[in-house]
């Protein structure tokens, strides 16, 4: 990183245009994966739902296994009409999609693909994640609350009573790591799983962040807030185009950070032997993305109520005894 | 309520507590053109109005207008998903009242066809019931298994939805000589499939916590809505009328009939998925029976219905279907009526229904397997 400000000082350029221009260079590049990703993880879902379900998937479009449909309907998604329904609020209606997005997008700066593949190795990483992460809600409700349908509210209102439900668990969850490692930087939690991964003493942990992960991604089981047979998409019923692609593009992104972070926290980030480190990165955050797709097609979902106990009555417990007794491991340790 | 409140109250007929829902008649889960408006409160169903009728074609009244043989198409298309058992009680109605006796093999062609028709039947509504709980898998588990029992029917009678099959007197072809052993193959292949059905959705606790204790239906409700079918035998009622009125050769076979014990969503589902076991059993008994020999009685070239009227039922896979005609003399029906069992079970809905969250509407509305075929005629 240094050496590129060397080259850019050299020729003339001052420290916040080349600090721009970095960013910038960063960005798109994060902006890139992301895109090639989401569209990744699209084809191979379908792929997976149809061999579970005795089916073959997209077989035609670019020859090999119709590796090309994802591109083909993100190309026919991005040449519909745009459709604002007219007793919308045209404003809030816009900028919805953009800011879940925005937010599932934004966590990408804190993971760790690699020894310094890191876009900003932030010393509070974890909780920059928790944060940030908690924006998507935000974007729903607008997106449920301006589209003036009564399906859209519903799944809105549902999607903020779970996302609050979920995320103690899912910090709580978390705490177990950092107090083990004591620090929140991304890079440090990895470097300190260099002898063990931290899936063997906080197996609990980690099955609770997985739980409360599939929910924050609004996945089945817990696909509540767009359950189709109920509520025909929830908060994106009057979404269609491009609109529409940008919240499945959001849903596929949040998928793949909450792997990532699971990648880094439990099953020791780049670590692994003989293939490069990123390689081992992207293998184990597509091993979780792979369990959590498998999940989806095979259990039925949840009922509102039924998924609200299950958050407050026995996965906060669970995650308040994990840290307990992680912390009095950690006191017996040192004394 | 402050003005404003009032103004919108009377407006929109809502308070700022509940709300109307328009549910359907587009909608994934009402399984057709079902219109139903919720008021909610919340997310709780407080009241369920049904609205029937976006597919109403004026059966009966076309029926009037045909002569006898020319209304077992239309019957096709009242229970869209259970066809052959359509024809079987129109045309059984109309051999009741000419006082015909249907050749031997006949009859065992007819129960072969109508149980298969039974487990295929079963099997889109167990594929449906998953989509509504959010299980897709199950659903195109569900649709290779009647993929192949569409086949066995194509094989039969060259069509796959509406067969238009069953004729008055007998059938108006006989079985392929292929039909029987591949039929038993079928069976061979899945009977195996049904615990596989299990491990997807009975033994799932999400599934389980879901579907029990909803919607229960008690045996005196269920009789005074004149409910029937498994949604009836869910609430614990013996009542089947292949044993109770019993049609064909229904007697011969040996079966049992599952019934449920608190008639919630769970019973209710139980009972179906234990039928198609039951189907399975008969379907092998009348394949080992078959007999050989003619397969339609001698008929006269123009059916001429004496004078009188006459009601027969049978127990298709969503209750007893009913046909009733008065003659009066002329070669069509003077007055043609279908008493179709989902349009009854429907009726039920608002008292079971309500006070449950929407999810669990869902649910309950998949427990009463409506077809909209049958409920708007």
């Amino acid at each position: 990183m240094e050496n590129v400000y060397d080259i850019l000082s050299e020729w003339g350029l001052p420290l916040t245009v080349s600090q721009l221009i970095v960013m910038l260079a960063v960005a798109t590049a994060i902006l890139i994966f992301t895109a090639v990703s989401v569209m990744f993880m699209v084809w191979w879902e379908r792929k997976i739902s149809a061999h579970i379900q005795v089916r073959f998937g997209p077989m035609r479009v670019g020859g090999w296994h119709g590796w090309a449909q994802s591109i083909a309907d993100g190309l026919k998604l991005l040449l519909k009409e745009d459709i604002i329904p007219a007793g919308a609020d045209r404003l809030v209606f816009a900028l919805a999609p953009m800011v879940v997005f925005a937010a599932s997008l934004a966590a990408f700066v804190i993971i760790p693909f690699g020894p310094g593949l890191i876009a900003g190795d932030l010393n509070i990483g974890v909780l920059f994640y928790i944060s940030i992460s908690s924006l998507t809600v935000v974007g729903i409700i607008m997106a449920g609350w301006s589209s003036n349908n009564k399906y859209s509210v519903l799944g809105a209102i549902r999607s903020a009573a779970q996302a609050v439900s979920y995320e103690v668990p899912l910090v709580l969850s978390v705490i177990g790591v950092i107090m083990t490692v004591g620090s929140m930087s991304m890079t440090r939690i990895v470097e300190a799983q260099e002898g063990m991964w931290f899936v063997v003493p906080q197996l609990l942990g980690f099955l609770i962040y997985l739980t409360a992960a599939i929910a924050e991604c609004n996945r089945t089981p817990f696909d509540i807030p767009e359950a189709e047979s109920e509520l025909v998409a929830g908060f994106h019923v009057e979404y269609s185009g491009m609109r529409f692609a940008i919240f499945f593009l959001a849903e596929y992104a949040n998928m793949f950070v909450v792997s990532a972070i699971a990648t880094t926290l439990f099953l020791g980030g780049w670590h692994g032997p003989l293939l490069p480190g990123w390689l081992w990165f992207l293998l184990k955050t597509y091993f979780i993305i792979f369990v959590m797709m498998w999940l989806r097609w095979t259990l039925a979902r949840l009922r509102v109520d039924q998924l609200m106990n299950l958050g407050w009555k026995f996965l906060l417990p669970l995650a308040l005894l994990n840290m307990g007794v992680t912390g009095l491991i950690l006191v017996l340790k040192d004394s | 309520m402050n003005t404003h409140e009032t103004e919108i109250a009377e407006r929109t007929r809502e308070t700022m507590e509940e709300m109307y829902v328009n549910m359907g008649p587009q909608h994934p889960s009402t399984h057709g053109v079902l219109r139903l408006m919720l008021k909610l409160d919340g997310e709780v169903v407080t009241e369920i109005i049904p609205y029937v009728g976006y597919l109403h074609r004026c059966h009966e009244k076309i029926g009037e207008n045909r002569i006898l043989t020319q209304i077992i198409p239309y019957t096709d298309r009242l229970d869209y998903l259970a066809s052959m058992y359509n024809n079987w009680g129109f045309v059984l109605t109309v051999e009741r009242h000419l006082g015909i006796t249907v050749p031997e093999r006949a009859e065992y062609m007819r129960v072969i066809l109508g149980e298969l028709q039974r487990i295929a039947s079963h099997l889109i509504w167990l594929g449906t019931f998953g989509l509504d709980l959010g299980n897709f898998t199950i659903f195109l588990y569900c649709f290779r298994e009647r993929e192949m029992i569409l086949d066995l029917f194509e094989s039969v009678c060259g069509q796959r939805l509406n067969y238009a099959f069953y004729r008055i007197g007998g059938m108006p072809l006989d079985l392929p000589d292929s039909f029987v052993s591949n039929c038993k193959a079928f069976l061979e292949w899945f009977k195996p499939r049904l615990p596989e059905y299990d491990a997807l959705m009975s033994d799932n606790i999400i599934f389980q916590k879901r579907v029990q204790g909803l919607g229960i239906l008690d045996p005196k409700t269920a009789i005074n809505y004149a409910i029937s079918g498994p949604v009836l035998r869910g609430s614990g009622i013996k009542w089947d009328l292949r044993r109770n009125d019993p049609y064909s050769i229904y007697d011969r076979f040996e079966f049992d009939i599952p019934v449920g014990t608190s008639g919630d969503v769970w019973d209710r589902y139980m009972v179906r998925r234990i039928e198609m076991e039951e189907s399975v059993k008969i379907v092998e008994q009348a394949l080992q029976g078959l007999p050989s020999g003619d397969i339609i009685a001698k008929m006269p070239k123009k059916l001429k219905p004496p004078v009188g009227d006459i009601y027969t039922r049978v127990e298709t896979p969503r209750g007893e279907l009913g046909f009733y005609m008065v003659f009066d003399g002329s070669e069509k029906p003077y007055r043609y009526k279908v008493r179709s069992p989902t349009f009854v079970n429907l009726s039920v809905l608002p008292v079971i229904g309500t006070g449950y969250l929407v999810a669990d509407l869902v649910a309950i509305l998949g427990s009463i397997d409506i077809v909209l075929g049958e409920v708007d005629r």
